[in-house]
């Protein structure tokens, strides 16, 4: 039997998840479908580090952290993905490529 | 600081500007189609100037004049500080609302979802600056950023606007995320959420934990860096204040930079004043970067919204400036920046927004040729604007980098002075030429010359300018306000 998960099993998860998270929003350069799924995966990776120290700190504050957050999470998705579809009616396209508007 | 108990009255402006923001929900379905967009515009700003007069005064608590006082179970503190930024804030909401009337008309923007998306924000950046704990600070930002976001996106058939939005939602995002992450590592080293007792942590418990905690603070850092557009996270910033509609890029520059500037203060130099040796040096970088690169990619702009966000890019590296000083003096230097930023700006953004006409963009620099001929008051004021931006006496932002400056030499950095006024030269050039281009050029043949303003408008810029000069000669009020409130964060 091996000795259960401790504090930095859960920390390298989140910090992985975070790159990941991190590195697709930069990364990719065509969806941005995928680089809303990249901000949720960040923000999802904060939580679990919340979580994580809320339950090894015997301290119940980072868990209610993690609702807010969570609910925060859902209301920029909604946003998100409101801009997204506004943007979409006038393009016909979610590639970043086509969007060349504005320099920068 | 006063008791720690519910104590409900003390966030009076924020339960104010909330009703407000029904009320115009509410009024938008309701009002006679003929009177709505007067009512709700007028509405909106008495809502905003109330709002100021509560936090300022302290209605059922707090106050500039009141005891400081930590109420709502921990959660929002009150004091001379919360109360001179919530009511510069709400004051910097009023006047950009103010300016945006004559463009929303043109656009057929003025709705009642403008109006809630602005005063919602404006709960938001109150929320962010009455944060004695974490959480409170994060959920303004959010409510805060979220509600600019629509702002900008609000002109559904404007490409740019859409295009600006997503960019600034994206980077938006990726700002909270860094930040998120950043106090839950601090959360973790110090096992607490609130400020003062995370402040409190980190001092009795040594230095034990002092790697995590550094990793945390690069986090947070980076997240309110970008919130607050210094650079090198100023990426967002100038698509984003040129893609916006002018009366929300107004809306964008002046009121958030105040509540990002408290956020900065409330991390560094409360949270985490004990780690001053480890943030100082990247605020250097980040100072020196933002002056640098405001300065000198303002330079070549042909857009004036575009050459102002490079400007404002510059305005928060001094911003910065004044916050790693890190003392009282650098705290005041600092806030006294950002209000006269925040004033100047609603300022040269108002102007920028009222003539751009009826829901035209006219924010090329050629635009404003000639425009001393036709529009008198808009090209004074915007004169002393520029002069002001600028950092030439005796208009408030001589005052203002003076002030920042000598915080600055006061914290034993000659250098880094130096380099500020050699890039504020720098600066000088791209402001002058507006006056130039206004002054000594002729419009181009063929130009179509800029509307010549309504009378109202004319008065209303013109009291703007009045206030730049008038705190420029006379700033010690508002520096003696900025040094009571740097005294009682």
């Amino acid at each position: 039997m091996s000795a259960a998960p401790g504090l930095s099993h859960f920390l390298i998860l989140a910090a992985a998840l975070f790159v990941i998270g991190v590195a697709g929003i930069f990364v990719n350069r065509r969806n941005i479908l995928v680089i809303l799924m990249s901000v949720e995966l960040m923000l999802l990776a904060v939580n679990m580090n919340f979580v994580a120290f809320s339950r090894f700190l015997n301290d119940i504050h980072g868990q209610v952290f993690v609702f807010f957050i969570l609910t925060v999470a859902a209301a920029e998705s909604a946003i998100g993905l409101a801009i997204l579809v506004v943007a979409f009616r006038g393009r016909r396209s979610i590639n970043i490529e086509d969007w060349k508007n504005l320099r920068g | 600081m006063g008791g720690a108990g519910f104590q409900v009255g003390y966030a009076g402006a924020e339960m104010f500007v909330f009703l407000a923001a029904c009320a115009v929900l509410l009024g938008d379905l309701f009002l006679p189609a003929e009177r709505r967009g007067a009512v709700l515009h007028w509405g909106a700003i008495g809502a905003c100037v109330l709002t100021a007069g509560i936090a300022w005064t302290g209605f059922g608590g707090g106050g500039f004049d009141g005891e400081p006082a930590i109420a709502l179970n921990g959660f929002f503190v009150s004091s001379p500080f919360t109360a001179l930024m919530k009511t510069a804030v709400m004051l910097s909401v009023g006047g950009s609302l103010l300016f945006s009337r004559r463009y929303l008309e043109g656009a057929g923007m003025l709705c009642g979802e403008y109006y809630a998306l602005a005063l919602t924000s404006s709960l938001g950046m109150l929320v962010m600056v009455s944060a004695a704990h974490l959480l409170p600070l994060y959920i303004g930002l959010e409510l805060m950023s979220l509600s600019l976001y629509a702002l900008i996106a609000l002109d559904r058939d404007n490409l740019r606007a859409s295009e600006s939005a997503i960019k600034y939602f994206v980077l938006g995002a990726l700002a909270s995320g860094l930040f998120l992450y950043g106090a839950s590592i601090i959360y973790g080293a110090t096992g607490e959420l609130g400020i003062a007792e995370i402040a409190a942590r980190i001092i009795s418990g040594g230095g034990e934990a002092r790697a995590a905690l550094g990793l945390g603070l690069v986090f947070m850092l980076a997240g309110v860096a970008f919130k607050i557009g210094a650079a090198p996270f100023h990426m967002w910033l100038p698509d984003v204040y040129q893609g916006a509609p002018a009366p929300v890029t107004l809306f964008i520059a002046a009121a958030p930079k105040i509540a990002a500037m408290v956020m900065m203060l409330r991390v560094l130099v409360e949270a985490l004043g004990v780690l001053e040796s480890d943030w100082r040096p990247m605020l250097i970088i980040l100072a020196v970067a933002s002056l640098a690169v405001g300065n000198i990619t303002a330079i070549v702009q042909t857009n004036i919204k575009r050459m102002l966000a490079y400007s404002a890019i510059a305005h928060s590296g001094f911003i910065v400036l004044g916050v790693l000083a890190g003392d009282d003096a650098g705290v005041a230097a600092a806030v006294f920046y950002v209000i006269a930023y925040a004033l100047m700006t609603v300022g040269g953004f108002g102007a920028v927004a009222l003539l751009a006409g009826e829901g035209k963009e006219r924010a090329e620099l050629s635009d404003i040729k000639g425009l001393a001929a036709n529009n008198g008051v808009a090209a004074a004021v915007l004169m002393v604007l520029m002069f002001s931006m600028a950092g030439i006496p005796p208009v408030v932002g001589f005052a203002a980098k003076l002030s920042v400056l000598q915080a600055v030499l006061a914290a034993g950095l000659p250098w880094l002075a130096v380099v500020a006024v050699l890039l504020s030269v720098v600066g000088a050039f791209y402001y002058l030429r507006v006056v130039k281009l206004m002054y000594f050029d002729l419009p181009e043949k063929g130009a179509v010359a800029l509307p010549v303003l309504p009378r109202g408008a004319q008065a209303s810029l013109a009291a703007v300018g009045a206030l730049v000069l008038l705190l420029g000669i006379f700033p010690g009020k508002l520096l003696a306000a900025c040094e009571t409130a740097a005294r009682l964060l």
